[in-house]
This record gives structure tokens, sequence and C-alpha cells, in this order.
């Protein structure tokens, strides 16, 4: 494993495994109370995916928008949306992020700079390309950043955002998150040339990454955000991952051989988290008990919540008087301190 | 002054663009060469490469581009090299752009123009009238100016609006229509117009069916023929649809548009259920047939409604 400390303090190595504790726990959670019939329509989770979206995430800054795709609930943790309010947006409740006009994993506070993406993919792509064009002509020390799935890498919107972003050098981060399954069917029934390859045609620089070890997808963040504001253009991460779970709870993924389950078992991001933190003598088991702690009382709340209650219909299709924007979110990382 | 609809429509983007720095315009070749249609000519001159941009050929990109664009900030104004190329970004429109205020509460204030319509032998990938797909997906705005007027005043309101806007333009009208415009900023109400008074019957329309329509009016000298311009389909201003009916009792629903679930379709709807009562005849519609636009003048002429079969179903309909 790739150590790389340089700059990541240990208070900062100590929140990446907050993160993906607090993703998994709360994934853990959403899937209990999906399976108690508490959770209404479908649920869908990340597990094996944290390191990925909670590193890349961990690498931005206030201002840079983050555009998390399907397994990517630590991304929305990062910025700092809070757990009761994502527990009540899976449970349909009034006080869920979207006072319970959307469900499981499709959401975004904007307002902490997460824009939530859409089921269609990866639509949202385009618009992270759009907002970080945006901040290339106002001359922006900003860039955004846009997750998706090996499996969307095959629309057509992938290859015409790639292409607008590599054309326009738009200061733009695109992550992947390669598990090998678009569902169910895996990459060599999905695409003749791998995604990673496919950067070099569009001018986008292209980074291979483990994306089971949270420090090392930090730290190509890091560089690929420093290269879009020096005005390096896009990056392309490719960061190889499992997804341990079927495609949703109603997928029990009986088509993944159990080989590569247990390969990747014994690569459990988590886990190698831990690792690290217990070398240099961190309480690993306090990390946790303090999320559970968190989740359990979230939980608490969360069901105490109303359920909505139906009033006009019509309320906020249009937007009336002056937008708002995409707002500030949390930057945890202490390269951001005093930013 | 006295400008051609084309004109006008120039006019508008040149007032946005000289006006508020947050304007962008977004194209396939709307920048040195000035757009197919020459819409945008000169502009990328007087606003810079930055501002009136050239896009590729990817229609998805452009207007999910806009749309993060617009949400940290620009006021990005895309077209739609022919509207019929909008069903390649209909899913960014669709799906992201008109979700997006009800959802995650940020607007996108983008306009999406589409120069559209029939009569000059485009055939059936360069004629189509797509105005009914949008109507039918929640958070658009559906703009269809007549008029020069119309067009700079519903354009500098689609701008300003903080909704995503589709903005149909029609080709027709471009160098056939003029009128006088005034100069520098104004916004046209979002309200349909009465552009010829009358009481015996009402034609509705919008675009380039207005000017039929009241080609068709002046023909029928022996009653007294009103024309309503709705100028905007969504909204859709229902009061002075349900108004007019009150005031004719009889009314013909003209749409270019294929026939079914256009947006006449909604009129007559809307006419069925709140204006029964005031009715004194059935609601007649002339629509073109659910059939692709054909590229030959002579059966184009005879797809999309002319003249003669809107004065004929208003003559029958003045007999009922």
């Amino acid at each position: 494993m790739r150590d790389v400390p340089a700059f990541l303090n240990r208070e900062d190595r100590i929140a990446l495994l907050r993160f993906m504790a607090r993703q998994r726990a709360v994934e853990e959670r959403g899937l209990s109370l999906y399976k108690q019939g508490k959770v209404p329509g479908s649920f869908y989770d990340g597990r094996g995916q944290e390191a990925t979206c909670v590193g890349a995430t961990f690498a931005l800054g206030p201002d840079d928008p983050v555009c998390p795709m399907i397994r990517d609930f630590g991304a929305h943790l990062v910025k700092g949306t809070p757990v009761t309010a994502v527990l009540a947006h899976y449970l349909g409740r009034g006080g869920g992020v979207h006072r319970g006009r959307d469900g499981n994993v499709h959401f975004g506070d904007a307002q902490r700079g997460v824009v939530g993406m859409v089921s269609m993919l990866p639509d949202i792509m385009a618009v992270a390309v759009g907002m970080a064009w945006a901040f290339k002509l106002r001359g922006e020390q900003r860039c955004a950043l846009s997750f998706f799935g090996d499996g969307a890498t095959s629309v057509g919107d992938w290859h015409e955002s790639m292409n607008l972003a590599g054309l326009w050098r738009v200061p733009a981060i695109f992550v992947l998150e390669h598990n090998g399954y678009a569902y169910s069917t895996p990459s060599a029934r999905q695409f003749a040339v791998d995604p990673l390859e496919r950067a070099a045609a569009y001018a986008i620089e292209g980074v291979s990454v483990d994306g089971n070890d949270v420090e090392a997808v930090f730290e190509a963040t890091r560089q690929a955000r420093e290269r879009a504001l020096a005005g390096g253009g896009p990056t392309l991460i490719a960061a190889t991952t499992m997804r341990m779970h079927g495609h949703g709870a109603h997928d029990d993924a009986s088509y993944v051989p159990a080989e590569v389950h247990e390969h990747w078992a014994a690569r459990d991001p988590l886990e190698r988290q831990r690792e690290r933190l217990r070398a240099l003598g961190v309480d690993v088991e306090a990390v946790d008990a303090e999320v559970r702690a968190e989740v359990d009382a979230a939980t608490r709340e969360a069901l105490a919540m109303p359920e909505p209650v139906p009033g006009d219909p019509m309320e906020d299709v249009f937007c009336e008087g002056e937008p708002r924007l995409v707002g500030r979110g949390a930057a945890p990382w202490s390269g951001f301190a005093g930013a | 002054m006295v400008l051609t609809y084309l004109e006008a429509i120039s006019d508008a983007l040149r007032v946005a663009l000289r006006e508020d720095d947050r304007v962008l315009l977004l194209g396939e070749d709307v920048g040195a060469f000035g757009g197919a249609f020459k819409v945008t000519a000169g502009m990328q001159q007087e606003f810079g490469a930055d501002r009136v941009v050239d896009t590729p050929i990817s229609e998805e990109a452009m207007i999910g581009g806009a749309v993060g664009a617009a949400i940290v900030g620009m006021r990005p104004v895309c077209e739609m090299q022919f509207a019929d190329f909008v069903a390649c970004g209909f899913d960014q429109l669709v799906n992201v752009a008109a979700k997006l205020h009800w959802r995650l509460g940020l607007a996108a204030p983008i306009v999406v123009r589409l120069p559209c319509g029939g009569g000059v032998s485009g055939g059936p990938f360069h004629s189509q009238n797509p105005e009914a797909w949008f109507m039918h997906a929640p958070g658009l705005k559906v703009f269809a100016p007549s008029t020069a007027h119309d067009a700079k005043g519903l354009l500098l309101a689609a701008i300003a609006d903080p909704n995503p806007v589709v903005f149909l333009e029609h080709k027709y009208l471009y160098r056939r229509v003029r009128g006088e415009v005034p100069e520098g900023a104004y916004e046209t109400p979002l309200r349909a117009n009465t552009v010829r008074d009358g009481e015996d019957l009402v034609i509705i329309a919008y675009g380039a069916m207005v000017h039929t329509a009241l080609a068709a009016a002046a023909e029928i000298e022996e009653a007294s023929v009103r024309v309503l311009d709705l100028r905007t389909l969504v909204p859709l201003d229902e009061r002075a649809i349900l108004d007019s009916v009150r005031d004719c009792a009889k009314v013909v629903v003209v749409d270019e548009a294929n026939q079914t679930c256009a947006a006449g379709a909604q009129v007559a709807s809307l006419i069925a259920q709140y204006g029964y009562g005031d009715l004194d005849g059935p609601i007649v519609r002339v629509a073109t047939p659910d059939a692709p636009i054909p590229f030959a003048p002579a059966l184009e002429r005879a797809a999309l409604p002319g003249v003669e079969r809107i004065r004929d179903a208003c003559r029958e309909l003045l007999a009922y």
C-alpha cells in the first residue's frame, strides 16, 4: 500500500476513516430500514466504494461543487450534509433533504455545493463541465468534480462531455468508479476500449488509482485539482474498486463470481485505513463507536419526523424571483484551513 | 425602428449581451459564421469568442453545460441549429434543466432557441414544431412569438426568466415578417394578445399560424372574426382563451404542429371543460396531420394548414 501522508496530517487521516465509517453505517442503517419496510421504493448503497467518493471529495475546496453518483454518499458527507437529513430523505420524511420529493440516492444539498444526480447517466457530468467552464470564463480559482461508473462511459453524454471538457480545457475532474459492472453487465460486455485509455483521445490527462485506498484517491484528486486551477485542463481519474452489494437492495449480485467478492473483501477500504491509523496509535474502535452512536441518534430523530404533508403540487415547479446559485460546502481537509 | 422578425431576435441578443455580462451565446456555427440563419452575425466580433461560443455538434453537452453555467450564475442562450435537433438534447432539457428547481431548489435560467416550422421545403428533419414535447415536461416555459415586436420582447423576457425557456422562433417568419420594434430593452408580457378584433368567431393560434389565421380572417367578409395570438404556451393564458370564447361563442384552434396532443389540443380541452356553456358550435381544430412534413413544395403545402383550410373551417363553423 502506497503511503501519501505528505499532504495529510493525523486529523485528516482520521477524518477520512470517519467519513467512510459514517457512509457505511448510514447505508447499513438505510438498508435495514428498507428491509423493515420503512424506506419506500428502492435502496442503493456504495458498500466497498467508500474510499473513492470520500477521498476525492476531501481534496475539494469549499467553492468546488461536486456531482456525486449512485455510490457516492460519502461525497455528501464530506461537503457537510447532516446524517439526520439523509436518513429522513431515505424514509421520505418532510425533514429530508428534498422534503420527500425524491428518494434514495437522488439528492444533493445545492447550498453545500452538491449538485444531485438524475437517473440518466451521466447527465450531470455535462453540468459539471458547464460549471467548470463558467469558473474558467470568470477567472475563478475553482473546479467542478463529477463521479460516474464504468457503465456510464458508454453513453453519448459521456463522450460529449469529455470532448467539450478537453476542447475547452475546463477545470473539471472526472472520477470514474471502475467497479467492473454496469448493474449486472461486466466491463467485458460493455466496451472494447477501457475508459482510461480513451482519455488521451480527448486530450484529457488520465490517471489510474487504487479506488479502495482513500489516501491514494485523495492524492490523485489533489493533484488533478492543482492541475485544473493552474490551467492544465481536466483529469480523468480511473479508480478501480468493487461494488460489494448488488445494484440495489433487490439485487443479490449472484452474477458476480464468489472469488471476486472474496478478493475485494480482503481489500476493504475501511479496514485498510483502520490498519494505517492503528500503526499511528489511533484508537480506531473509538472512531467507529462514535459514528455508531451518531447514526443511532440520527435514526431516532429521522424516524420521529412526520411524513410530508401534501400541499400545492405546483409549488416550486417554477422559480419565482432571483434564482439561488450553487452554494459553499464544507472543506474539512487541513489544506484549506483558513481558506 | 422597423426590423424583420430575425433582426428583432438578433437585436434582443445584442441588447442582452450588452446589458448583462452573465449572458452567453452557445451554438453550432454561431460564432464567426454567425449561425445557420445569421441570427448571431457579427456578435462574436463584437462580444468576443468567450461569450459567443461555437460548440461542437453536441446538443446534450451544450444544454447540460448551459445548465451548469447557469447554476453558478451565468445566463446562457443556446441555439439549436434547427428545432428538430433539440431531440438530441432532449434528456438534458426535460430531466436535468426542467426538474432542477423542484428537486434541488436550484433554478436553471437558460434559453434554448429553436428555429422551427415548415414552409421552407426543409423536409421531415428541418420543419418540425416540437413545442408540445416541452409543454408536457413540468418546469419548462415555452414561448412562440409571431411578430418582430414580440420576438424581441419575449426573448428578452426569456433571458430574464429564472426558469429554463424553450423559445420557438419560426423560420418562415424570419425574413417575411417585419414591424416596428422599440430600441433597447423591453419585455413582452407572458399573455395572449388579440391581434384582430371580432365577435362572431375566434381563431386561436400562435407562431406562423397567426399570420395564416389573419389572412383567412381577412377573406371572411360576411362575419367578424377575431384572432387571438397565444404568444406563450407555458404559461398558457387560460383567461384570455376563455374570454375570447365567451365573446365569440365559436372557436377554431390552429396548430402548425402535428395534430395529436398539440398545443391546440390543450386549448380545445380547456374550452371544452370551462367554456362549454359559452359555445355555440363544436370546437374546431385545424392542424397538420399526424405524418412527417414532406419536402416537395406541393406536398408540404397540402400538409400544413393554409389560408384556405382555415377559412373553410371558419365558414363551416359560422354556418353551424
